[in-house]
């Protein structure tokens, strides 16, 4: 005899929440968030912001002003979406693509471009924004997350952490070391797996046998949601209710948005035309999540070319007022580096620090 | 009337008779007991009282919220104390075994260790992992590493390893009271080897000092950890021979206790490093580099290290053979003194 195969049926359970479709027609009225007109045009302001930055910040790359940055075109709606439906309060554990939310959750954009130049002011955030800089190392964020959640959890808050990775993050042990902790705690935890389709080159065929990366999180007795994310009102929706429920102590979530970036892994020479076609690019970019949330907009008299046009020409603008003061930030030291190792300095520091000084001071 | 006060009082001057096991486990109910942010993680640390017993009963006392045992998951465990102590905990992590925390080294280095300077100081992570170490006690294969090396060559995190009852409690306290990372090494050989007079209440060793066990005039014996009481083996069989070793036990490994190493070593001349750990790119290089440093000139004869071979601490059938031995110090003291 043979078994039944425990797979049997799971592509049904793990089908694509979608409530707005490429033509910008809602497609599953029932589940239409309750967002004022107001919340409609902010979240579209937002999107439209973080492409001008997007834009601005390759360019400011390839004249040399710019140092690390990995492009965040193509997924406006999975980065803004999800962080649209947080609180102030929630607690951010973004990757190194994640720094749109970083800075609609507070980090001045000065600072998102002094990380980008490798300066460590970019990594302290204001006293009022609770997150961590963008992680670099694969999902060593999302064990994190689990222990932030904890303790949330343990302080009595009513707020969540919040953390993203990418396809190929879903393939790190952390991640599922992570999932599993916090979901034996119940911890208020929402992991969203930004999958762009490649991990770097590796698509994300190679990176498992699973056809989905929500349904992972079952292994682990969390729920996990896929996500049309190029969709901003379902990427909002599954994140608002992952996170009424986290609150409400019935534990984490894993969100998993199909989202692609329409660039380079980073500016650091990668070139997509070894790993992607350019038909598949077409494709993607007639889902583009701003394409079909204008038109569902301006269906409802909420947005106009011209009301565009501003956001374009108010991101520009607050763009450069932030370079320039990026220019203006005082150069930092490997004194300042060393001075920071421990809270108080052992005998070899401070005799490193003194040397430093010495050539810092000709 | 305040009862806590007169039990404080009464604390500081009275002491009982633990091992070092038993000390570990008043330390850690000292700090939950002071600080309501103290947070226990680790593998059978509740119910079970952990392999060793250190947190023995300490889940019943404290409960669940704060005496914690995870999922099996070394690198969950590490990052989990992460993300508690950048939202205010004090979280004390035990690996099992020293050598299960190779899958946590990942969020050591790039996490616990570096987050204060990366963050300019923005986030700290006053946390301590607990890690039994080191060979003796018949325990199967990875259960017997003396990674500290791998530890002490990472900026960031403070190593500290006590040889009595009384240190481990003490350091183990200030550890905790830190406000950076600490790693402490607790010397399972060493566990249940020895009781002692260890004061009730909260006392602290400071990190970074060393102390003088032995007064001596010939050769300096450095060691820590398991290896203080081969030391002390060795020196009393050379004292037949009229020769008169000094013993220092550094407790802190990195940063190390430079002036008593410097001030022992430029009386006696000459030093014996022992360690368990393997030679190659072992503490006992950096032990020569500060001696050079400090007191190349004042040395008789170079520097002899006693230290286990270059392979991996092998299976216990073995482990003797790989351990180093009152016999092998006291060939190389004999070697150092007649050079």
């Amino acid at each position: 005899m043979s078994f039944k195969s425990p797979l049997e049926g799971i592509d049904e359970q793990f089908e694509m929440i979608q409530i707005l479709n490429e033509d910008g027609e809602i497609v599953n009225e029932d589940a239409v968030p309750d967002l004022s007109d107001d919340d409609l045009v902010e979240l579209m302001r937002r999107m439209v912001y973080t492409r001008v930055l997007d834009q601005r910040s390759i360019a400011l790359n390839r004249q040399g002003r710019l140092g690390f940055y990995a492009p965040t075109a193509g997924q406006e709606a999975s980065q803004l979406g999800t962080h649209f439906a947080l609180e102030k309060e929630d607690f951010l554990l973004p990757a190194y693509r994640d720094v749109p939310q970083l800075i609609w959750h507070g980090l001045p954009l000065y600072q998102a471009f002094l990380f980008s130049r490798g300066h460590y002011h970019g990594n302290q955030m204001p006293e009022d924004v609770n997150a961590l800089s963008p992680q670099i190392i694969i999902g060593a964020q999302i064990t994190q997350a689990a222990g932030v959640a904890l303790g949330l959890k343990r302080r009595g808050k009513k707020n969540v952490a919040i953390t993203y990775t990418g396809d190929g993050g879903a393939s790190q042990g952390d991640f599922y070391e992570g999932m599993n902790f916090a979901g034996a705690y119940q911890a208020p935890a929402i992991f969203v797996v930004q999958n762009n389709q490649f991990a770097i080159s590796v698509p994300v065929e190679k990176q498992s046998a699973a056809k989905t990366i929500a349904q992972k999180a079952a292994a682990v007795g969390v729920p996990g949601y896929l996500v049309d994310g190029m969709d901003v009102l379902a990427v909002y929706q599954v994140t608002k209710e992952a996170r009424e429920r986290a609150i409400n102590g019935e534990g984490p979530t894993l969100i998993e948005t199909m989202t692609y970036r329409y660039g380079p892994h980073t500016m650091a020479g990668d070139d997509p035309t070894r790993y992607r076609t350019e038909d598949m690019d077409d494709q993607w970019e007639k889902r583009d999540p701003l394409v079909r949330f204008r038109k569902y907009l301006e269906s409802k008299d909420l947005w106009s070319e011209e009301k565009e046009n501003e956001v374009i020409e108010a991101a520009k603008e607050e763009i450069k007022a932030a370079i320039k003061k990026a220019d203006s930030q005082d150069k930092q030291k490997v004194t300042d580096l060393i001075s920071l190792m421990h809270e108080e300095l052992p005998y070899n520091l401070q005799e490193q620090m003194e040397e430093y000084k010495e050539k810092e001071s000709k | 009337m305040d009862v806590k006060m007169e039990r404080k009082a009464e604390q500081t001057n009275s002491t009982q008779v633990l091992t070092m096991v038993q000390a570990i486990n008043d330390g850690l109910k000292t700090m939950l007991e002071e600080d309501d942010t103290t947070i226990l993680l680790g593998e059978d640390i509740g119910k079970n009282g952990g392999v060793f017993r250190a947190t023995e009963g300490l889940q019943e006392q404290f409960g669940e919220d704060r005496v914690v045992d995870t999922p099996l998951s070394e690198s969950g465990i590490v990052g989990t104390s992460v993300g508690l102590a950048v939202n205010g905990f004090k979280p004390v992590a035990e690996m099992q075994f020293m050598g299960f925390i190779y899958p946590a080294y990942d969020q050591i280095m790039t996490h616990v260790s570096r987050l204060r300077m990366k963050t300019m100081g923005h986030y700290s992570v006053p946390m301590v992992i607990r890690a039994p170490y080191g060979a003796g006690i018949r325990a199967p294969e990875i259960h017997s590493d003396s990674a500290e090396a791998l530890f002490t060559h990472m900026p960031g995190i403070k190593v500290v390893c006590p040889s009595t009852p009384y240190d481990a409690k003490g350091l183990l306290i200030a550890a905790i009271e830190d406000p950076d990372p600490v790693l402490f090494m607790e010397p399972m050989r060493s566990y249940r080897a020895q009781r002692e007079e260890v004061p009730e209440g909260k006392y602290t060793v400071e990190i970074g000092k060393g102390e003088k066990l032995q007064e001596g005039t010939d050769v300096t014996l450095i060691a820590w950890g398991a290896m203080i009481p081969v030391a002390k083996q060795a020196a009393k069989q050379v004292e037949q021979k009229e020769i008169s070793c000094e013993i220092l036990d550094l407790k802190t490994l990195y940063p190390l206790d430079r002036d008593l190493i410097a001030e022992s070593v430029q009386k006696t001349g000459r030093a014996i490093i022992i360690h368990e750990a393997h030679a190659t790119g072992g503490l006992g290089n950096d032990l020569i580099s500060e001696i050079n440093d400090t007191s190349f000139l004042y040395l008789r004869s170079p520097i002899e290290r006693v230290t286990g071979f270059d392979v991996p601490v092998p299976f216990f059938a073995l482990e003797d053979h790989y351990l180093p031995t009152p016999q092998r110090v006291l060939q190389s003291i004999e070697k150092a003194v007649h050079f």
